[in-house]
């Protein structure tokens, strides 16, 4: 092979393996931060996973939500209410539009005991809005329901 | 009346766009230049016609016209005037209207500053504005008609604006970023005019950049102030998410930014000329995609404000004719362009070559991580994920930090050919340097971090290679003072560009690593040691607000016994919507910020509450501002205008 030809035979395979490693290693950050969102029923039967960051939520069930004497822990029990409901354990200050019977979005992850530990609580900013996750949820429980 | 006014405006400007579209194009098309040269009086029609509807709406939220649904949705009479005036664009309808009206101000001013342009170019890129505009226009009177009524029966009291929007931010922000979106538009349009008339030369690029620059500019100030609104007003002292519809705004930003670099050396040395073409093309597409994410209601965002399907399909079909259409155009008319140019690999060309790759793959990463949800939704059938802010960070920051030591290397670089000994001369010795520093004054003033080690090195060497630039200058004048005011505009704003950058990187460097945050039950009397700081919780009171009532907490703050300030976050209750909103109190300084936010009542007096110190936070939004101001400082550069003029005579042939 002449030099010039090998010269630019290396140049291609560095650009190729450089590429494919930045293209590899990005796919691979991102695998690695992709947080699924799970109902209720399925966080319930056991569709989720344990122990892995995840996304759950539904809505606050009425009159579950109980607070710490001393700290800012709290603990709350979300529905999709058709019966399937899992209790989420934080400690920290809730967002402004948390409240009962509203809509609600956790990152986090499963303990062993079926209970969700919260790293973050998410509500939005309209009052109106209800997270697409959670609608979905309420429309798939009212719908197998009606099955 | 007022209302109807408006919306008769409002169709009236959709029909002179269909005749800015079509007329310009015709006359193009036929020869004919009186056709050509009408596209000036249709353009300054359709912008007073918008600017009359976009006034109408105003007069009906000053007024609070409650039989207007827009109005009674997103205003209340208890409403402070200036707060009515900014609820125009609060939601959805109104925000589309401001954005239709920007694109008409920035073909208004296509009108106005581009005499030199020839008469045909000129027919062509109005025509094109004309499009887009029909199609922004028609969007509006189809699916999101600020100027509906409720008639004859219609509520006596408006639903208030959103109160997270009830704020100077809201003011402001939404205008600049607009402008900022929008004016893509332009370059594109030129783009697409060069592409049309298969001229692709430099002079194309000679008449974008300064177009590019004032929408660039106007991006990074409208980033920066949302940056800096949700820092104090979403409550909680973060400046980025990584927020899908952040995500909208910052993909045309980095491409308009790689966009920028390649105009100048397209102009200068005629490199790149289909490829600067393409990132025209893609700014502007990018602008459309962040148009289409926010207003589609696709993605779960903060922002989630008009979830409507109807709309995001329109935007959607809207988008891909626009860009469909663009890249048809370019795959006919950019083949077979070469450019005679060689450079070599230190030289400048390859610099800003290495900074428009970079800039390219980190709009792919964010591109990637903001569209994988949606992508995964459809194919999955309706699971739905999301991709976490690590993802960015671990992808993002890596690149950002290759393209930061690039911009140091390539302060000294020339054009065509630039040899390593010149290149790398003292490099070493400003590393060291610089790293000298970093270190020193990491251990006298904080702890060490290798990350901020590295991020400030970095500043450091830019600021030095920028810092010898201008002494290169000066010796070279032999250092004479009135040289140093004697420099084109462009550099300076080069200059500012890149030192905004630099004081952005210390800016987010120090906030990352050395912010302190402590979330805690405080009652009256309580005290919490932070940083060197007391908190002291003394007291909570209600006040009242025009249109809200507020429990306000007083914390006093003191340091080594010294009274620093007294700090009253509030949590506020807003009666009209019944929303309760945070309003954190911040004592803002240049080294840094002391942040107090009230969470939920816990008992009878004990609250929640969120203390923050937050070091240099504020160097992040003095340094994007900086880099626009640079922006704007390059647009006044005389150049321009001279070099236009003596352009044009080449181009008056028809």
């Amino acid at each position: 092979m002449k030099p010039h030809r090998r010269r630019k035979l290396y140049f291609l395979l560095f650009l190729l393996l450089s590429s494919g490693g930045a293209i590899a290693l990005t796919l691979m950050a991102l695998t690695e931060n992709i947080n699924l969102f799970y109902s209720p029923a399925e966080i319930v039967s056991g569709v989720a996973p344990v122990n892995k960051r995840i996304r759950a939520g539904g809505m606050v069930l009425e009159d579950s939500i109980f607070r710490s004497e001393s700290d800012l822990e709290v603990r709350f029990i979300v529905t999709d209410l058709q019966g399937s409901e899992f209790t989420i354990f934080y400690t920290g200050i809730l967002p402004d539009l948390f409240r009962e019977g509203q809509g609600v979005v956790a990152r986090g992850a499963l303990n062993e005991d079926g209970d969700f530990l919260a790293e973050e609580v998410l509500a939005k900013h309209d009052e109106n809005y209800m997270p697409p996750e959670v609608m979905d949820v309420i429309d798939q429980a009212h719908g197998d329901l009606q099955k | 009346m007022i209302t109807e006014l408006g919306h008769f405006s409002l169709i009236l400007a959709l029909g002179l766009s269909l005749v800015l579209t079509l007329l310009p194009a015709w006359g193009v098309q036929t020869g004919n230049i009186t056709l050509m040269q009408c596209g000036d009086s249709i353009a300054k029609g359709l912008f007073f016609f918008l600017l009359l509807a976009f006034l109408s709406l105003c007069y009906a939220f000053v007024v609070d016209d409650f039989s207007v649904n827009y109005v009674a949705s997103n205003s209340n009479s208890a409403l402070p005037p200036y707060y009515k005036i900014s609820a125009v664009w609060g939601a959805h309808e109104g925000s589309f209207l401001l954005w239709t009206l920007v694109l008409g101000g920035w073909t208004f001013a296509v009108t106005l500053f581009s005499r030199d342009l020839s008469v045909d170019m000129r027919a062509r890129v109005l025509s094109i504005l004309g499009f887009l505009a029909f199609g922004f226009t028609l969007f509006s009177l189809l699916t999101s008609n600020p100027f509906e009524r409720s008639l004859p029966v219609f509520p006596g009291e408006g639903n208030d604006l959103n109160p997270l929007l009830q704020d100077f931010g809201l003011i402001v922000h939404p205008p600049m970023l607009y402008i900022g979106y929008v004016g893509f538009a332009v370059p594109f349009a030129l783009a697409i005019a060069t592409l049309w008339s298969g001229r692709l030369d430099m002079a194309w690029a000679r008449w974008s950049r300064p177009w590019t620059n004032v929408a660039w500019a106007f991006l990074t100030v409208g980033i920066t102030l949302g940056s800096w609104w949700a820092y104090y007003e979403l409550g909680w002292g973060g400046w980025w998410f990584w927020d899908a519809v952040e995500n909208a705004s910052f993909m045309p930003w980095l491409v308009g930014t790689a966009l920028i670099h390649s105009l100048a050396s397209t102009e200068k040395r005629a490199v790149f000329k289909t490829w600067t073409v393409l990132l025209a093309i893609s700014a502007f597409a990018l602008s459309l995609l962040g148009g289409f994410l926010v207003r589609s209601g696709v993605l779960t965002s903060v922002h989630a404000f008009a979830q409507d399907p109807q709309r995001g399909m329109y935007i959607l079909i809207f988008l891909i004719i626009v860009v469909g259409g663009s890249l048809a155009l370019y795959a006919v008319r950019a083949q077979g362009i070469k450019s005679n140019t060689t450079f070599s690999w230190s030289s400048r060309e390859a610099m800003i070559l290495v900074n428009n790759l970079l800039l390219v793959v980190a709009t792919a990463v964010v591109l990637l991580g903001t569209l994988y949800p949606l992508a995964y939704e459809a194919v999955s059938g309706g699971k739905k994920l999301s991709v976490g802010p690590p993802y960015f960070n671990a992808v993002f920051v890596p690149v950002m930090v290759v393209l930061f030591v690039f911009m140091a290397l390539s302060q000294r670089s020339r054009w065509k050919d630039t040899t390593l000994d010149v290149l790398l001369k003292r490099q070493g010795f400003y590393v060291i340097g610089s790293m000298g520093t970093a270190a020193l004054l990491m251990f006298t003033l904080a702890t060490f971090k290798s990350y901020v080690l590295l991020i400030s090195t970095i500043a450091f060497w830019i600021f030095a290679n920028l810092l010898e630039n201008v002494l290169q200058r000066f010796k070279r004048r032999r250092w004479e003072w009135g040289s140093m005011f004697a420099q084109p505009l462009s550099y300076y704003g080069m200059l500012l560009g890149h030192l905004g950058m630099v004081v952005m990187m210390i800016g987010i460097c120090c906030t990352v690593y050395y912010s302190v945050e402590r979330d805690l039950r405080m009652a009256p009397g309580d005290e919490l040691e932070l940083a060197g700081y007391q908190f002291k919780f003394v007291e909570i009171r209600q006040i009242n607000g025009p249109n809200f009532i507020s429990d306000q907490a007083e914390i006093s703050v003191t340091r080594n016994g010294q009274d620093v300030i007294s700090l009253f976050p509030e949590k506020r209750l807003y009666s009209a919507r019944g929303s309760v909103m945070t309003e954190a109190d911040i004592d803002p300084g240049l080294f840094r910020d002391l942040y107090v936010a009230l969470g939920e009542p816990l008992t009878q007096s004990a609250w929640g509450v969120r203390i923050q110190i937050k070091p240099f936070v504020r160097w992040i939004w003095i340094g994007g501002l900086l880099s626009a101001l640079g922006g704007i400082l390059a647009v006044g550069d005389k150049r321009y205008r001279r070099s236009r003029r003596k352009d044009s005579s080449n181009f008056l042939k028809i």
